[in-house]
This record gives structure tokens, sequence and C-alpha cells, in this order.
């Protein structure tokens, strides 16, 4: 597998402010990549870069090898899927999913209203456009909202034209931007899926920026975390959930916060910051960890336990939904597996390796 | 509050009477545009002529040059509109949705000229136009008006309200930057579009001082100076007539705002558009 799109070394400044700092992504051909972080940290950013809609201050834009850094987002052949939809208020359902086509196969006379009828080839181009937009329109199930304004379509009807229009160009890659930031959560739920199924059928790769880990989690085979204008960890959603590479990143995946004990905590390991995650500590009156619950929600298949250690800190851990919550207030064990422990250096942050778990006590 | 019953007379009768005094003058035209000539001049106040006199509008018609004011007053005001919007709408569009070097300090300059007078910069364009020669041209009176303050200021508040995601959207679909202005953000600009015209024509329409100074040649007179002509030297105190021509004159205007009144008032609220 070759990459299809790839920032090397990539710096961004806007005036003074450095927004992009030596960020290199690559995109594999055919992957889905989700580029994860809190809001400011550059994943838009990155994601106009790769688009051509914003340039780099220094560093290489790669597509398929080449350096496109002169190309706008057009010559490219990349689409995007904007959060706000950016659909065209003025213009039908299939006129908006008919734009790109129309600006590539059309000339300028043959777009006029009714000139265009007598410009030779014209009302084939025309046919040939208008058979790519119903198909694209019944992929995604908008073959009965073709006349519609977007005006008139709910949020996730919206999307999934914004989708249709990126869909019928054929694009060498997808760029999404929060694509699905503005819906609920049910439909997000299935939109999910939607997208998922759209980058099987297409086989091109996606970029998809999100602040949700949820969704990274779900969809993506690469991660890419940033953390303040830098890429913190590339790599697999299994690698880091397991291997965290910094305290950061350990902080932003996962469904439940994970915990970090500091040295006096009841895990000691040197001066080392230990993370844990919530659903690999559980009450074992044979445990290690001893701390003094201090609240429980029941959640039908676990409860979520909120702890308080000998030193203050606070914590949580998962208990299966079967477990009997002894009275507010009281000690009790916690047990974990050692090689669940992920330690953190207590001043860089970054993740200790080599550390033989035996240590931990 | 609730406004109750007599808050709403007493606000209605306000309003009627403000009406009122603002009509009455265009409702003694149109009565006087319909008198017969004897009933014009006498002593007693009739509003409504006692039979409906159409000589007054078939002597503005055919007996004077009314037909040609009108087709000057068209051509001049319509020139003048497409290209105010020609270069208005790209220069606002720029002003708002590109990055470029002094961008602040040329709106800047946009909201200064929109605050100088234009009889300030009359007299050196007058000047100007005599040098290259084309005073008593319809492009005399065309020219000076198409670099328009006030509809760049329009365009671009309104441009500003759109989201940029949009015209991004629009350049990853291929669309060059001028597409993007007369294909996407013109459209959407319709209803300011709508209220400029409006502005554009009911002023240059009206105008009676530059065309004085700009034109002598009685063929080129717009309406107003048209009707000048027509009380001075073609009917004397024909007054039936001359208030015909002058009801001739103003129903294109009143029409033209009656039918665009709605596009007209969004474009003032300024019309929101979601995406």
């Amino acid at each position: 597998m070759s990459s299809i799109m790839e920032l090397r070394d990539v710096t961004r400044c806007f005036d003074s402010n450095t927004v992009l700092d030596h960020v290199s992504i690559k995109v594999e051909q055919g992957s889905f990549t989700a580029l994860l972080g809190a809001s400011g940290c550059g994943k838009s950013t990155s994601l106009r870069i790769m688009a051509g809609l914003d340039r780099p201050t220094s560093g290489e834009v790669l597509l398929n090898g080449r350096d496109v850094r002169g190309q706008n987002a057009y010559e490219r052949n990349v689409a995007m899927v904007f959060q706000s939809y950016a659909l065209y208020p003025h213009l039908t359902v299939a006129q908006n999913i008919a734009l790109p086509l129309t600006m590539r196969h059309l000339s300028n006379l043959g777009r006029m209203p009714l000139l265009g009828s007598f410009v030779p080839g014209a009302t084939e181009a025309r046919r040939t456009i208008m058979n790519k937009v119903v198909d694209a329109a019944k992929s995604l199930g908008l073959e009965e909202l073709l006349d519609r304004k977007p005006g008139s379509l709910s949020g996730g009807q919206k999307q999934r034209v914004a989708l249709g229009r990126a869909l019928v160009r054929d694009p060498a890659l997808f760029l999404l931007d929060e694509p699905l930031s503005n819906l609920d959560a049910r439909l997000r739920i299935r939109m999910r899926s939607e997208i998922s199924s759209l980058h099987r059928l297409t086989g091109k790769a996606f970029v998809y920026v999100t602040h949700d880990q949820t969704e990274a989690m779900a969809m993506a085979d690469q991660i890419v975390v940033m953390i303040g204008g830098q890429v913190a960890q590339a790599g697999s959603p299994r690698d880091l959930y397991e291997r965290p590479v910094h305290r950061d990143v350990a902080a932003f995946i996962g469904h439940n916060a994970i915990n970090f004990l500091e040295p006096g905590d009841g895990i000691n390991v040197g001066d080392s910051i230990v993370g844990l995650r919530p659903e690999d500590l559980t009450p074992n009156t044979a445990g290690s960890l001893s701390a003094k619950l201090e609240a429980s929600e029941y959640l039908g298949s676990e409860i979520m336990l909120s702890l308080r250690s000998r030193r203050g800190t606070e914590f949580r851990a998962i208990a299966p939904g079967d477990y009997i919550v002894p009275t507010i207030g009281s000690d009790i064990r916690l047990a974990y597996e050692p090689q669940r422990v992920h330690l953190f250096d207590a001043v860089t942050g970054k993740r200790k390796s080599g550390v033989k778990h035996e240590a931990v006590t | 509050m609730k406004p109750t019953f007599i808050s709403r007379i007493i606000s209605s009768s306000f309003l009627v009477a403000g009406a009122a005094v603002i009509l009455l003058p265009f409702v003694w035209m149109l009565s006087l545009a319909f008198k017969p000539r004897d009933e014009i001049f006498s002593t007693s106040i009739q509003l409504l002529p006692s039979r409906l006199e159409w000589s007054n509008f078939i002597f503005a018609l055919t007996e004077t040059n009314i037909p040609l004011f009108l087709w000057n007053g068209t051509v001049v005001v319509l020139g003048i509109l497409v290209f105010q919007v020609m270069f208005a709408v790209p220069c606002a569009y720029a002003l708002t949705q590109r990055r470029f070097l002094a961008r602040k300090l040329i709106f800047g300059l946009v909201m200064i000229a929109l605050m100088v007078p234009f009889h300030v910069t009359a007299i050196p364009i007058f000047l100007g136009f005599a040098q290259v020669g084309i005073l008593n041209t319809y492009w005399a009176l065309i020219l000076p008006f198409i670099p328009t303050a006030f509809g760049i200021f329009l365009f671009r508040q309104f441009f500003a309200q759109l989201p940029s995601d949009l015209f991004d959207a629009a350049r990853v679909d291929g669309l060059s930057e001028t597409a993007i202005v007369w294909r996407i953000a013109f459209p959407l600009a319709l209803p300011a579009a709508t209220a400029f015209a409006i502005f554009s024509v009911t002023t240059h329409w009206n105008d009676l001082f530059w065309p004085m100074i700009a034109t002598t040649d009685p063929n080129l007179a717009t309406p107003p100076r048209g009707i000048l002509y027509f009380r001075d030297e073609e009917s004397g105190d024909n007054v039936g007539p001359l208030m015909a021509a002058a009801f001739i004159v103003t129903a294109p205007l009143v029409i033209l705002f009656l039918m665009a009144q709605r596009k007209f008032i969004q474009g003032l609220a300024s019309g929101g558009i979601k995406g």
C-alpha cells in the first residue's frame, strides 16, 4: 500500500500564532484516517491544507507522491464535506449534487440556462450528469428529495446531500470536517455506519476530522491524535488505547476517562504517574489498592464507582452489574492486572517503557 | 405589554394622518391630471373631477417629448444599475471573503467615500468630462455613479454574514472566484440587491442636479429635466398635461416599489440565510 496523501513536516502560522508545528501525517490508499483532537488543536487546519483551501507556511503536501502545494482544491480532485454542510441554499438538491460535475463537463457557454442547449455536446453532457446525480441520490436514499431546496431538509438529509455532492465526482480523496457534530446522538450513530459503508463502497481514502474519540475509534483504522498543533500519536485505535505514548493521549482515548494516580495514591512506581482505566479496575477483596467509596452510579450492565484515595485523589472504577455496593463512605479494595497499568513521566508526561510491571506494588 | 384596543386605534390614526399628509400632493396631482381644464382653476376645492378627462394624458404622450424622456430615464437608470452591480458585488465579495494586503484600509476608504456627498465631487467630474469631451452623452449621465460606496457597503454587510464554508465548498467543487461571485454569492444576495436596486433607481430617476450640469441637449433629458422643459416652453400654464406627465413619470417607481416591496424589506432587515 502506498500513501495517497502525506503532510511532510508542515508548519502553518497565522501572523505570530503557530497553528501547526512540524506536522507529518500519512494517509494510506483506501484507509480511513481520523484526525482527533480538542478544538483549536490544528486538526481542521491540517484538513484544509490537504484540501488545498489553505497553504502551509513551510513543509510539503504530497498527493499520490507528487507535490501539490501549487494546486487548488479542484485540481487536486479532493472532495470535502463540511461541518455546516455548506449546501447552496438557492439551488435544489439535484443542482447541489450536480454542481461539481457541471463545472467539469460543461463549458462556460454550455452552462447558460437557455443558450446552453445549443452548444454541441451539452445536452448529452447534461444527461450523463443527471444520471450520475440520480445514482448518487439513490445510494443515499435521496431520490424523493431531488427537487427540494436545502432549507426544507432535516439535518440528516442535509448531511446526506453534502455526502452526495462529494460522492458524485469520484474524487481521489474524501475529506470530512466534523460532519456529524450538528446531528443529534441517535442520528449520529446511524450516519456513522452510513459513512463507514460509503467508505467500503468507494474504496477511497477518507480523512475524518472529529473531536469525538468514540467516532474515531468506531470508524477509523488509523487515528492521528493532535494536541497543541502537533501530532501527539498516530496509530490504530488499539495501539492508542493500549499503548498511549503520552498522558494527554491516554486522557483523550477511551470511553471512560482514564484515572491518573500520583505516588502515594496506592500504586507506587518510583515517581511515575500511574494511568489506569476505570474498566481495568474492579472491586476485589483480595485487591492491593484500597480507597474510600464516595458514590456509585448503576448503569445496568455495570456500576460506576467514584472513589477517593488516601491522599485525596479522585478516581473511578467499574464494577459488574451484579456487584453489591457497600455503604457509601466505607473503604473497599480494588484489583487490577499489572499489564494494564500505564506509566507516565511525572514531568514530561511521556510514556515510560521498559519498566517491569512486576515492580508495581 | 399587549396593545389594547384603544392604543391601537390611537397609533393607527396617527399613521393614517401621517400617510394622508404625505399622500396628499400625489392625490392632488392625480386629481389634476384627470380634471378638465376649467375645473383646475376653479375657486372651490374639489378633490374628485366631475368627469375623467383623458385628453391631458393624450396631450402629454403625443404632443410632447415625454416618451423620449422616459426612454432616456430608463437607459440611464438601468445603465447605472447594471454597472453598479457588476462592480460592487465582486468588490464586496473580495472585501469579505478574500484576504489581501490593506483590506481594512480599502474598506475604510469605502466608508469615507460613503460620507462624501456627490455635490463635492460634481465639479471636478464635470471638468474632467469636459476635457475628455463626453459631456452631453449618455455616458456623462451614467459614469459618475458606477463606483458606488453605498452598494459596496450594502453587499459587504450581506456577504459578511454568509458562512465561509459555503465558499470553500464552491472552491472544492471547482468554481473560480468569479464563478463563486455570480453563481453563489449574488443569487444569495438577491434581497440585498433588490433593496439596492430600488435605492439606486429611485435616486437616479429623480435626480435633477447632475443631468442639469452634465447635459444641455434636450434629446438627452431625463424625466425630471424633461418636466422642467415642459413647464417653461411647451405648455405654459397648461397644468393638466403637466400633472399627467408628472404622473406618468412617477408611476414606474411606485409600481416598481410595490412589486419589490417584500424583497426590499427583507433586504434591509438583512434576510438571514441558514445553510
